[in-house]
């Protein structure tokens, strides 16, 4: 089905299940109780994954296959969203428009860099891209202020023409939508101790998201990934095969760079407005980290490495010490401050740490990423029957 | 007039005359040795014949049209494939896949972007490959990962990958260099076994006199960059010339 073969198909069906799924599957604890904090069930964060998910997609199209290491994907992120703002401002506060338009921006931009980017390979390559990264970033800040408005970044505004939405009112700023449906409307569904948010922006993103997996699977199976694996593998044989890498490699380039700018463009359309600070090689540097963590080259690893990385900054970064001292309260008192104070370094604005340390293990133990453990374990389960009559034999 | 035309071919790295006024015809449908002591220049010339290196001055003509300034992927494309002296495989891809990439780049050229359908949906170039391991007796092994397979395997895989191509000239590059006695007679049946069976001219540069003599129609010695002689094997032994050259380095 889908032009996929059965398993693939089974794949992706699991895929579109769990993801239309994941306001039930994010808020597994109820409401009130002590655990609601792990919740990420919420609108903003689950647009986050569903966002983040695709941008690391893309990205994993470019790294995975072909092992080109970009360290300039912030760049197409952040043209995607100033594309998307300036369509809002100008025409329509429709979405389509706007991430039609930031699609081709960032895939033209993603020409323009690859093209020259490419004629290098490994290190070079990567410090190329982040060197274009930086330079659109620093430009964003000052240099173009007329297209990006600067340190304060673009926002709506009342006056904006918007040819298409004709006059909107204009007491307050409008929300984006997708013809008519606002993209901040949620409704609330309550079972019980459990709240549940539907969340419109959530589940445009999520179909995008789906949709743009869903071109990744087919590129993977392709003979065009086949291609990209060939580069990654060995471009000496296949340049003396008769193919040419530098295509492939910028085709690739391309693709991921549309799949970030069209991330920067729901970014846009979630909350209407784009900075600068998007472009920073900080944000180049997340989904690189969460293709790694999730495992670059696996169809669902960037997917789990985004979720994974945004769950860590949203909810870790939320608790703080008066909730670890609620915790550890059943401890004396002078270990309970020092059992804090130990813990407090490692959430709140300390997230960095926890994520840095997983980072670190997940790197050691599981190189493959967080797939990797998932087929550890998968394996473990299934073997753990057979393991006393076959305890002689060697792992595979 | 020979499919492989080399005249007057110069090339210097610094001070170092690499080779040195090489002229070379390899006939169609021939088995082409070209053997000569270490630093003689045979990998030079190998690879300003592939696109590698830019002969300094010369002109290397391959089935009428020059090579010279041409990448190695358009070379390929004018049907001149190459066998590394390690093998070059895509380990990381299956057995199967490492033979389906150059069938691609036979039928659709150096790009195509073939994005949308499955590789497996291309029944035509599975078919092609298939049908190659199957001459190389490798189809038990058609789903393994290449880079586990045994030297002596990959040399093989190597030699499908080229000679699913189907190409007018083959050059390789010391196929049985490190190789056991055994493996050096398996592939040496392998590449006979391709000359009976197809209509392929080769060019194989060698350390290994067993294998020249064995498979080598005709044969240039190549010292200090320049063709000393070119001739029949039997010609070639014990000629005064190649003493001179192998001095102490092999028996011929």
């Amino acid at each position: 089905m889908f032009g996929l073969n059965q398993k693939d198909t089974k794949f992706l069906l699991i895929v579109v299940t769990l993801t239309l799924l994941t306001p039930f599957l994010l808020n597994p604890f109820p409401t009130d109780s002590a655990m609601a904090q792990f919740n990420a069930g919420y609108p903003a964060l689950m647009q986050r994954f569903a966002i983040y998910g695709l941008m690391a997609i893309g990205f994993n199209i470019l790294f995975g296959l072909t092992g080109y290491l970009s360290f300039g994907h912030a760049a197409f992120l952040g043209v995607g969203s100033y594309s998307a703002v300036w369509m809002f401002k100008l025409l329509s506060m429709n979405i389509l428009p706007a991430i039609i338009l930031a699609m081709i921006v960032s895939g033209l931009f993603a020409l323009a860099i690859g093209y020259i980017s490419l004629r290098r390979s490994g290190i070079y390559f990567s410090i190329l891209t982040l060197a274009f990264a930086e330079m659109s970033y620093r430009l964003a800040y000052s240099v173009l202020t007329p297209i990006t408005n600067g340190e304060t970044g673009l926002q709506l505004n009342l006056n904006d023409p918007r040819v298409l939405d004709g006059v909107a009112d204009t007491s307050s700023l409008p929300v984006p939508g997708l013809f008519g449906l606002k993209m901040n409307s949620t409704y609330t569904l309550d079972i019980g101790a459990w709240s549940f948010d539907f969340n419109v922006g959530f589940y445009v993103c999520a179909v995008i998201a789906i949709l743009g997996f869903y071109m990744s699977l087919r590129i993977f199976r392709s003979p065009f990934g086949m291609m990209l694996r060939a580069v990654k593998s060995n471009q000496q044989r296949m340049n003396y095969t008769g193919l040419n890498s530098r295509p492939y490699t910028l085709a690739a380039f391309v693709i991921s760079g549309i799949y970030a700018g069209l991330a920067g463009a729901l970014l846009a359309a979630m909350d209407p407005l784009a900075g600068a600070e998007r472009m920073q090689w900080t944000a180049s540097g997340e989904v690189v980290l969460m293709t790694i963590l999730g495992g670059a080259g696996t169809l669902m690893g960037p997917v789990l490495g985004a979720g994974f990385i945004k769950y860590c900054e949203n909810i870790f970064s939320k608790i703080n010490e008066t909730i670890l001292h609620s915790w550890f309260s059943f401890l004396p008192d002078s270990l309970e401050s020092v059992v804090v104070w130990f813990f407090a370094r490692f959430v709140g604005e300390g997230w960095h740490l926890t994520l840095g340390v997983l980072f670190m293990l997940i790197v050691i133990f599981l190189p493959g990423g967080l797939v990797e453990g998932g087929q550890r374990i998968a394996s473990w389960w299934k073997n753990r029957g057979k393991d006393e009559d076959s305890s002689n034999q060697p792992a595979e | 007039m020979g499919i492989l035309e080399v005249k007057g071919v110069n090339k210097r790295f610094g001070g170092l005359q690499a080779l040195g006024d090489v002229n070379l015809s390899v006939k169609e449908n021939t088995v082409h040795a070209i053997i000569g002591p270490n630093g003689a220049g045979k990998s030079t010339l190998l690879n300003c014949l592939v696109g590698k290196l830019i002969p300094d001055s010369g002109s290397v003509m391959f089935d009428g049209q020059s090579v010279l300034g041409r990448k190695p992927h358009e070379i390929n494309q004018m049907g001149i494939s190459r066998v590394f002296q390690t093998p070059e495989i895509f380990s990381d891809l299956s057995v199967i896949e490492n033979v389906m990439i150059p069938c691609f780049a036979k039928r659709d050229g150096a790009f195509r972007m073939h994005a949308i359908e499955t590789v497996e949906s291309e029944k035509d170039i599975v078919e092609m490959a298939e049908q190659m391991l199957l001459d190389v007796n490798m189809q038990d092994k058609r789903n393994m990962h290449a880079g586990s397979l045994s030297r002596g395997d990959k040399r093989r895989l190597e030699m499908a990958m080229c000679l699913v191509q189907n190409p007018k000239l083959l050059l390789l590059d010391e196929p049985t260099a490190g190789m056991a006695r055994a493996d050096t007679n398996n592939t040496i049946d392998l590449l006979k076994e391709i000359k009976d069976k197809r209509d392929i001219t080769m060019a194989i540069i060698e350390h290994d006199m067993h294998v020249v003599f064995s498979l080598a129609e005709r044969i240039t010695v190549l010292a200090q960059g320049t063709p000393l002689i070119e001739e029949t094997p039997e010609n070639i032994k014990g000629h005064p010339k190649v003493r001179e050259a192998y001095l102490g380095e092999a028996q011929v």
